[in-house]
Protein backbone atom coordinates (compact mmCIF):
# COMPACT_ATOMS: atom_id res chain seq x y z
CA UNK A 1 0.00 0.00 0.00
CA UNK A 2 2.48 2.49 1.23
CA UNK A 3 4.86 1.69 -2.04
CA UNK A 4 1.99 1.87 -4.60
CA UNK A 5 1.00 5.21 -2.89
CA UNK A 6 4.37 6.77 -3.45
CA UNK A 7 4.94 5.23 -7.06
CA UNK A 8 1.15 7.63 -7.55
CA UNK A 9 2.72 10.06 -6.03
CA UNK A 10 5.74 10.13 -8.48
CA UNK A 11 3.63 9.27 -10.91
CA UNK A 12 1.43 12.55 -10.69
CA UNK A 13 4.28 14.42 -10.16
CA UNK A 14 6.47 13.28 -13.03
CA UNK A 15 3.34 14.35 -15.45
CA UNK A 16 2.33 17.64 -13.77
CA UNK A 17 6.31 18.17 -14.75
CA UNK A 18 6.47 17.14 -18.21
CA UNK A 19 3.19 19.48 -18.87
CA UNK A 20 4.60 22.00 -16.92
CA UNK A 21 8.31 21.92 -19.46
CA UNK A 22 5.88 21.31 -22.43
CA UNK A 23 3.64 24.29 -21.72
CA UNK A 24 7.38 26.36 -20.81
CA UNK A 25 7.80 25.29 -24.62
CA UNK A 26 4.41 27.32 -25.86
CA UNK A 27 4.70 30.26 -23.56
CA UNK A 28 7.95 30.86 -25.25
CA UNK A 29 5.63 30.83 -28.69
CA UNK A 30 3.17 32.28 -27.56
CA UNK A 31 5.36 35.14 -25.82
CA UNK A 32 6.59 35.41 -29.52
CA UNK A 33 3.38 35.96 -31.47
CA UNK A 34 1.92 38.39 -28.67
CA UNK A 35 5.02 40.57 -29.04
CA UNK A 36 4.79 40.29 -32.69
CA UNK A 37 0.97 41.22 -32.72
CA UNK A 38 1.82 44.12 -30.38
CA UNK A 39 4.60 45.23 -32.44
CA UNK A 40 2.15 44.61 -36.17
CA UNK A 41 3.67 42.24 -37.35
CA UNK A 42 3.21 37.96 -37.30
CA UNK A 43 5.01 36.53 -34.80
CA UNK A 44 6.82 33.15 -35.76
CA UNK A 45 4.47 31.46 -38.42
CA UNK A 46 6.52 29.50 -41.14
CA UNK A 47 7.15 26.11 -39.27
CA UNK A 48 4.50 23.78 -39.54
CA UNK A 49 0.96 25.03 -39.04
CA UNK A 50 1.14 28.37 -37.92
CA UNK A 51 4.29 28.28 -36.49
CA UNK A 52 2.95 25.73 -33.53
CA UNK A 53 6.13 23.57 -33.56
CA UNK A 54 8.41 26.52 -33.71
CA UNK A 55 9.41 26.09 -29.70
CA UNK A 56 10.86 22.24 -30.37
CA UNK A 57 12.61 23.77 -33.42
CA UNK A 58 14.23 26.43 -31.05
CA UNK A 59 15.06 23.72 -28.74
CA UNK A 60 16.45 21.94 -30.78
CA UNK A 61 18.85 24.28 -32.68
CA UNK A 62 19.88 25.56 -28.54
CA UNK A 63 20.85 22.15 -27.78
CA UNK A 64 23.30 21.94 -30.62
CA UNK A 65 24.96 24.78 -30.06
CA UNK A 66 28.54 25.10 -29.61
CA UNK A 67 29.60 24.68 -25.38
CA UNK A 68 31.55 27.78 -24.19
CA UNK A 69 33.96 26.91 -21.13
CA UNK A 70 35.33 30.63 -19.85
CA UNK A 71 38.80 31.80 -19.43
CA UNK A 72 39.02 31.69 -15.28
CA UNK A 73 35.74 30.45 -14.44
CA UNK A 74 35.07 28.84 -11.55
CA UNK A 75 33.55 26.23 -13.91
CA UNK A 76 32.02 23.68 -11.59
CA UNK A 77 29.49 26.37 -9.98
CA UNK A 78 29.36 28.21 -13.44
CA UNK A 79 28.40 24.39 -14.77
CA UNK A 80 25.58 23.61 -11.94
CA UNK A 81 24.15 27.13 -10.79
CA UNK A 82 21.68 26.71 -14.37
CA UNK A 83 20.97 22.82 -13.61
CA UNK A 84 19.89 24.28 -9.85
CA UNK A 85 18.05 27.06 -11.00
CA UNK A 86 15.90 24.60 -13.18
CA UNK A 87 15.76 21.79 -10.46
CA UNK A 88 14.24 24.77 -8.32
CA UNK A 89 12.06 25.94 -10.12
CA UNK A 90 10.83 22.28 -10.99
CA UNK A 91 10.06 21.68 -7.36
CA UNK A 92 8.13 24.52 -6.40
CA UNK A 93 5.55 23.07 -8.57
CA UNK A 94 5.09 20.29 -6.59
CA UNK A 95 3.17 22.48 -4.19
CA UNK A 96 0.38 23.23 -6.67
CA UNK A 97 -3.09 22.42 -4.36
CA UNK A 98 -4.64 19.45 -6.17
CA UNK A 99 -6.71 17.67 -4.51
CA UNK A 100 -5.88 14.10 -5.10
CA UNK A 101 -2.87 12.54 -6.90
CA UNK A 102 -0.10 14.77 -5.79
CA UNK A 103 1.33 16.11 -2.71
CA UNK A 104 -1.01 17.80 0.18
CA UNK A 105 1.38 20.50 1.73
CA UNK A 106 -0.02 21.57 4.97
CA UNK A 107 2.73 24.05 5.30
CA UNK A 108 2.46 24.66 0.95
CA UNK A 109 3.01 28.41 1.14
CA UNK A 110 6.04 28.04 3.40
CA UNK A 111 7.68 25.33 0.94
CA UNK A 112 7.02 28.11 -1.91
CA UNK A 113 8.62 31.14 0.23
CA UNK A 114 11.50 28.37 0.89
CA UNK A 115 11.96 27.54 -2.91
CA UNK A 116 11.85 31.06 -4.45
CA UNK A 117 14.14 31.99 -1.86
CA UNK A 118 16.77 29.26 -2.99
CA UNK A 119 16.28 30.63 -6.23
CA UNK A 120 18.51 33.54 -6.12
CA UNK A 121 21.31 31.57 -5.25
CA UNK A 122 21.91 30.36 -8.81
CA UNK A 123 21.10 33.66 -10.22
CA UNK A 124 24.01 35.37 -8.11
CA UNK A 125 26.43 31.99 -8.47
CA UNK A 126 25.53 32.50 -12.31
CA UNK A 127 26.45 35.82 -12.37
CA UNK A 128 29.58 35.93 -10.06
CA UNK A 129 30.99 32.35 -11.60
CA UNK A 130 31.33 33.55 -15.26
CA UNK A 131 34.59 35.84 -14.42
CA UNK A 132 32.59 38.61 -16.80
CA UNK A 133 32.14 42.47 -15.59
CA UNK A 134 28.62 42.20 -17.28
CA UNK A 135 27.65 38.94 -15.51
CA UNK A 136 28.90 40.26 -12.03
CA UNK A 137 26.65 43.32 -12.56
CA UNK A 138 24.05 41.46 -13.69
CA UNK A 139 24.10 39.02 -10.82
CA UNK A 140 24.52 41.90 -8.41
CA UNK A 141 21.21 43.85 -9.64
CA UNK A 142 19.45 40.57 -9.62
CA UNK A 143 20.49 39.70 -6.21
CA UNK A 144 19.69 43.17 -4.83
CA UNK A 145 16.54 43.48 -6.69
CA UNK A 146 15.54 39.67 -5.83
CA UNK A 147 16.06 40.08 -2.15
CA UNK A 148 14.37 43.66 -1.76
CA UNK A 149 11.20 42.42 -3.22
CA UNK A 150 11.02 39.21 -1.44
CA UNK A 151 10.54 41.30 1.90
CA UNK A 152 7.41 42.58 0.06
CA UNK A 153 6.26 39.58 -0.95
CA UNK A 154 6.48 37.96 1.94
CA UNK A 155 4.57 40.24 4.04
CA UNK A 156 2.32 40.11 1.35
CA UNK A 157 1.70 36.49 1.34
CA UNK A 158 1.54 36.59 5.05
CA UNK A 159 -1.39 39.27 5.52
CA UNK A 160 -3.02 36.74 3.22
CA UNK A 161 -1.84 33.64 5.44
CA UNK A 162 -3.19 35.31 8.62
CA UNK A 163 -6.86 36.29 6.44
CA UNK A 164 -6.81 32.11 6.08
CA UNK A 165 -5.29 31.10 9.28
CA UNK A 166 -2.70 28.46 7.53
CA UNK A 167 -0.49 27.78 5.50
CA UNK A 168 -2.10 24.99 3.01
CA UNK A 169 -3.07 26.65 -0.51
CA UNK A 170 -6.07 24.53 -0.43
CA UNK A 171 -7.56 27.33 2.15
CA UNK A 172 -7.89 29.59 -0.64
CA UNK A 173 -10.37 27.52 -1.88
CA UNK A 174 -12.15 27.41 0.81
CA UNK A 175 -12.28 31.08 1.21
CA UNK A 176 -12.83 32.25 -2.11
CA UNK A 177 -15.94 30.08 -2.61
CA UNK A 178 -18.26 32.76 -2.50
CA UNK A 179 -16.28 35.94 -3.73
CA UNK A 180 -12.85 36.57 -5.04
CA UNK A 181 -9.83 38.04 -3.32
CA UNK A 182 -9.31 40.14 -5.82
CA UNK A 183 -12.42 41.80 -5.23
CA UNK A 184 -11.85 41.86 -1.93
CA UNK A 185 -8.28 43.30 -1.67
CA UNK A 186 -7.90 44.87 -5.42
CA UNK A 187 -4.70 47.01 -4.51
CA UNK A 188 -2.91 44.13 -2.78
CA UNK A 189 -3.94 42.27 -6.29
CA UNK A 190 -1.88 45.02 -7.95
CA UNK A 191 1.12 45.13 -5.97
CA UNK A 192 1.19 40.82 -6.03
CA UNK A 193 1.60 40.91 -9.47
CA UNK A 194 4.30 43.65 -9.71
CA UNK A 195 5.83 42.25 -6.93
CA UNK A 196 5.86 38.65 -9.01
CA UNK A 197 7.13 40.74 -12.00
CA UNK A 198 10.14 41.46 -10.24
CA UNK A 199 10.93 38.45 -8.67
CA UNK A 200 10.77 36.37 -12.04
CA UNK A 201 13.07 39.24 -13.64
CA UNK A 202 10.45 40.23 -15.83
CA UNK A 203 10.32 43.44 -18.46
CA UNK A 204 9.54 46.38 -16.55
CA UNK A 205 11.95 45.29 -13.70
CA UNK A 206 14.87 42.71 -16.06
CA UNK A 207 18.12 44.63 -15.10
CA UNK A 208 19.33 41.27 -14.27
CA UNK A 209 19.33 41.40 -18.39
CA UNK A 210 19.29 45.00 -19.34
CA UNK A 211 20.41 44.57 -23.18
CA UNK A 212 20.96 47.94 -23.48
CA UNK A 213 23.82 48.65 -20.94
CA UNK A 214 24.64 44.86 -19.88
CA UNK A 215 24.20 43.22 -23.58
CA UNK A 216 22.58 40.10 -21.57
CA UNK A 217 22.96 40.26 -17.94
CA UNK A 218 24.00 37.32 -15.32
CA UNK A 219 23.15 35.00 -18.60
CA UNK A 220 26.31 36.65 -20.84
CA UNK A 221 28.66 33.71 -20.63
CA UNK A 222 26.07 30.71 -21.03
CA UNK A 223 25.89 29.26 -24.33
CA UNK A 224 23.80 26.35 -25.01
CA UNK A 225 22.68 24.02 -22.22
CA UNK A 226 23.16 26.25 -20.13
CA UNK A 227 21.00 28.89 -21.51
CA UNK A 228 18.58 26.84 -22.69
CA UNK A 229 18.16 25.84 -18.79
CA UNK A 230 18.71 29.00 -17.19
CA UNK A 231 15.28 29.91 -20.09
CA UNK A 232 13.34 27.15 -19.17
CA UNK A 233 13.34 27.81 -14.94
CA UNK A 234 12.54 31.43 -15.96
CA UNK A 235 9.41 30.56 -17.72
CA UNK A 236 8.80 27.75 -15.24
CA UNK A 237 8.68 30.61 -12.80
CA UNK A 238 6.25 32.89 -14.95
CA UNK A 239 3.98 29.88 -15.56
CA UNK A 240 4.01 29.19 -11.56
CA UNK A 241 3.82 32.53 -10.31
CA UNK A 242 0.92 33.28 -12.68
CA UNK A 243 -0.32 29.87 -11.50
CA UNK A 244 0.02 31.48 -8.01
CA UNK A 245 -2.08 34.30 -9.01
CA UNK A 246 -4.84 32.38 -9.96
CA UNK A 247 -5.16 30.30 -6.17
CA UNK A 248 -4.43 33.56 -4.31
CA UNK A 249 -6.61 35.99 -5.93
CA UNK A 250 -9.04 33.73 -9.01
CA UNK A 251 -10.75 32.06 -7.35
CA UNK A 252 -8.26 28.66 -6.60
CA UNK A 253 -10.67 26.25 -8.77
CA UNK A 254 -8.04 23.93 -9.70
CA UNK A 255 -10.06 20.96 -10.77
CA UNK A 256 -12.38 23.32 -12.95
CA UNK A 257 -11.11 23.76 -16.66
CA UNK A 258 -11.67 27.88 -16.40
CA UNK A 259 -8.85 27.52 -13.52
CA UNK A 260 -6.39 27.13 -16.35
CA UNK A 261 -7.66 29.51 -18.64
CA UNK A 262 -7.44 32.38 -16.07
CA UNK A 263 -4.11 30.63 -15.80
CA UNK A 264 -3.20 31.46 -19.04
CA UNK A 265 -4.85 34.88 -19.19
CA UNK A 266 -2.58 35.66 -16.30
CA UNK A 267 0.53 34.60 -17.96
CA UNK A 268 -0.68 36.83 -20.99
CA UNK A 269 -0.58 39.53 -18.48
CA UNK A 270 2.95 39.25 -18.43
CA UNK A 271 3.51 39.08 -21.79
CA UNK A 272 1.32 42.12 -22.34
CA UNK A 273 3.54 44.04 -20.00
CA UNK A 274 6.66 43.17 -21.82
CA UNK A 275 5.09 44.31 -24.44
CA UNK A 276 3.82 47.37 -23.44
CA UNK A 277 6.08 48.93 -20.86
CA UNK A 278 9.80 50.79 -21.16
CA UNK A 279 12.55 49.76 -18.53
CA UNK A 280 11.99 50.99 -14.90
CA UNK A 281 15.49 53.25 -13.69
CA UNK A 282 17.15 50.95 -11.16
CA UNK A 283 17.30 53.64 -7.98
CA UNK A 284 13.32 54.15 -8.51
CA UNK A 285 13.17 50.54 -8.97
CA UNK A 286 14.65 50.15 -5.53
CA UNK A 287 12.45 52.89 -4.05
CA UNK A 288 9.19 51.25 -5.29
CA UNK A 289 10.84 48.32 -3.20
CA UNK A 290 11.78 50.02 -0.26
CA UNK A 291 9.69 53.21 0.26
CA UNK A 292 6.81 52.18 -1.55
CA UNK A 293 5.71 48.25 -1.16
CA UNK A 294 7.26 47.50 1.82
CA UNK A 295 5.46 50.46 4.20
CA UNK A 296 2.09 49.47 2.23
CA UNK A 297 2.68 45.57 2.93
CA UNK A 298 3.00 46.34 6.47
CA UNK A 299 0.33 48.78 6.97
CA UNK A 300 -1.79 45.72 5.45
CA UNK A 301 -0.58 43.32 7.84
CA UNK A 302 -1.33 45.18 10.71
CA UNK A 303 -4.85 45.91 9.21
CA UNK A 304 -5.01 42.39 8.80
CA UNK A 305 -3.93 41.35 11.98
CA UNK A 306 -6.65 43.66 13.59
CA UNK A 307 -9.11 42.10 10.43
CA UNK A 308 -8.91 38.78 12.06
CA UNK A 309 -9.15 39.43 15.61
CA UNK A 310 -12.18 41.61 14.57
CA UNK A 311 -13.84 38.72 12.84
CA UNK A 312 -12.77 36.14 14.93
CA UNK A 313 -13.92 37.49 18.72
CA UNK A 314 -15.36 41.17 18.16
CA UNK A 315 -18.03 40.34 15.78
CA UNK B 1 8.36 12.74 3.51
CA UNK B 2 9.76 9.72 1.44
CA UNK B 3 8.05 10.71 -1.88
CA UNK B 4 9.25 14.16 -1.63
CA UNK B 5 12.89 13.37 -1.43
CA UNK B 6 12.37 10.75 -4.05
CA UNK B 7 10.91 13.43 -6.64
CA UNK B 8 12.88 15.69 -5.73
CA UNK B 9 15.81 13.56 -6.76
CA UNK B 10 14.20 12.97 -10.11
CA UNK B 11 13.95 16.41 -10.56
CA UNK B 12 17.40 17.01 -10.04
CA UNK B 13 18.13 14.11 -12.60
CA UNK B 14 16.10 15.43 -15.25
CA UNK B 15 17.97 19.01 -15.08
CA UNK B 16 21.19 17.27 -15.48
CA UNK B 17 19.95 15.05 -17.96
CA UNK B 18 18.81 17.79 -20.13
CA UNK B 19 22.86 19.37 -19.14
CA UNK B 20 24.36 16.41 -19.97
CA UNK B 21 21.96 15.93 -23.75
CA UNK B 22 23.20 19.16 -24.38
CA UNK B 23 27.03 19.08 -23.52
CA UNK B 24 26.45 15.24 -25.13
CA UNK B 25 24.83 17.12 -28.37
CA UNK B 26 26.91 20.06 -29.28
CA UNK B 27 29.55 18.29 -31.38
CA UNK B 28 31.12 21.65 -33.25
CA UNK B 29 33.62 23.06 -30.07
CA UNK B 30 36.42 24.56 -30.57
CA UNK B 31 37.99 25.80 -27.82
CA UNK B 32 40.01 29.16 -28.61
CA UNK B 33 41.74 31.85 -26.71
CA UNK B 34 39.51 35.13 -27.62
CA UNK B 35 36.36 32.82 -27.63
CA UNK B 36 36.99 31.69 -24.12
CA UNK B 37 38.19 35.01 -22.84
CA UNK B 38 35.03 36.85 -20.96
CA UNK B 39 33.00 38.54 -23.23
CA UNK B 40 33.78 42.56 -23.29
CA UNK B 41 32.60 44.45 -26.69
CA UNK B 42 35.81 43.72 -28.94
CA UNK B 43 38.53 44.55 -26.21
CA UNK B 44 40.52 41.99 -24.15
CA UNK B 45 39.17 42.73 -20.33
CA UNK B 46 41.01 45.56 -18.58
CA UNK B 47 40.19 44.95 -15.04
CA UNK B 48 39.40 41.12 -13.27
CA UNK B 49 35.69 41.23 -12.66
CA UNK B 50 36.07 39.59 -9.36
CA UNK B 51 37.14 42.55 -7.39
CA UNK B 52 34.78 45.55 -8.13
CA UNK B 53 31.65 46.04 -5.75
CA UNK B 54 29.37 48.54 -4.60
CA UNK B 55 28.92 49.32 -0.99
CA UNK B 56 25.24 49.67 -1.24
CA UNK B 57 24.37 46.09 -2.51
CA UNK B 58 25.64 45.18 0.89
CA UNK B 59 24.08 47.37 2.77
CA UNK B 60 20.47 46.47 0.94
CA UNK B 61 21.36 43.21 1.58
CA UNK B 62 22.12 43.95 5.63
CA UNK B 63 18.60 45.13 5.66
CA UNK B 64 17.11 42.49 3.96
CA UNK B 65 18.74 40.12 6.69
CA UNK B 66 16.82 42.23 9.55
CA UNK B 67 13.83 41.85 7.79
CA UNK B 68 13.68 38.51 7.09
CA UNK B 69 14.79 37.56 10.50
CA UNK B 70 11.35 39.44 11.44
CA UNK B 71 9.31 37.90 8.68
CA UNK B 72 10.41 34.56 10.05
CA UNK B 73 9.69 35.63 13.51
CA UNK B 74 6.50 36.53 12.25
CA UNK B 75 5.55 33.07 10.51
CA UNK B 76 4.39 31.16 13.51
CA UNK B 77 1.97 33.72 14.93
CA UNK B 78 -0.40 32.61 12.44
CA UNK B 79 -0.37 28.97 13.44
CA UNK B 80 -0.39 29.62 17.42
CA UNK B 81 -3.65 31.66 17.73
CA UNK B 82 -5.19 28.56 17.85
CA UNK B 83 -3.31 27.31 21.06
CA UNK B 84 -2.67 31.09 22.68
CA UNK B 85 -4.50 33.35 25.32
CA UNK B 86 -6.45 36.02 22.42
CA UNK B 87 -5.35 38.67 24.56
CA UNK B 88 -1.70 38.06 24.40
CA UNK B 89 -1.23 37.17 21.19
CA UNK B 90 -3.28 40.48 19.86
CA UNK B 91 -0.86 42.80 22.35
CA UNK B 92 2.70 40.55 20.85
CA UNK B 93 1.75 40.81 17.32
CA UNK B 94 0.56 44.15 17.12
CA UNK B 95 3.48 45.51 19.15
CA UNK B 96 5.92 43.09 17.08
CA UNK B 97 4.28 44.59 13.55
CA UNK B 98 4.50 48.54 14.81
CA UNK B 99 8.33 47.94 15.65
CA UNK B 100 8.88 46.70 12.78
CA UNK B 101 6.62 49.87 10.89
CA UNK B 102 8.67 51.92 13.23
CA UNK B 103 11.65 50.47 12.30
CA UNK B 104 11.26 50.76 8.68
CA UNK B 105 10.57 54.56 9.07
CA UNK B 106 13.19 55.09 11.11
CA UNK B 107 15.11 53.53 8.64
CA UNK B 108 13.53 55.68 6.11
CA UNK B 109 14.30 58.65 8.30
CA UNK B 110 17.96 58.03 8.44
CA UNK B 111 18.51 58.04 4.88
CA UNK B 112 19.38 54.20 4.85
CA UNK B 113 17.39 53.33 2.07
CA UNK B 114 18.92 56.13 -0.62
CA UNK B 115 20.16 54.45 -3.21
CA UNK B 116 22.27 56.84 -4.24
CA UNK B 117 23.82 60.12 -2.26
Amino acid sequence: MFYLENLLFIIGSLLLVICVLVSVAFLTMFERKVLGYIQIRKGPNKVGIMGIPQPFCDAIKLFTKEQTYPLLSNYISYYFSPIFSLFLSLLVWMCMPLFIKLFSFNLGLLFFLCCTSLGVYTVMIAGWSSNSNYALLGGLRAVAQTISYEVSLALVLLSFIFLIGGYNMLMFYKYQLFIWFLFLMFPMALVWFSISLAETNRTPFDFAEGESELVSGFNIEYSSGGFALIFLAEYASILFMSMLFCVMFLGCDVFSFSFYLKLTFVSFMFIWVRGTLPRFRYDKLMYLAWKSFLPFSLNFLLFFVGFKIFLLYLL
Amino acid sequence: MFSILTISSILLLISMVIMLLASILSKKTIVDREKASPFECGFDPKSSSRLPFSLRFFLITIIFLIFDVEIALILPIILIIKFSNIMCWTITSIIFILILLLGLYHEWNQGMLNWSN
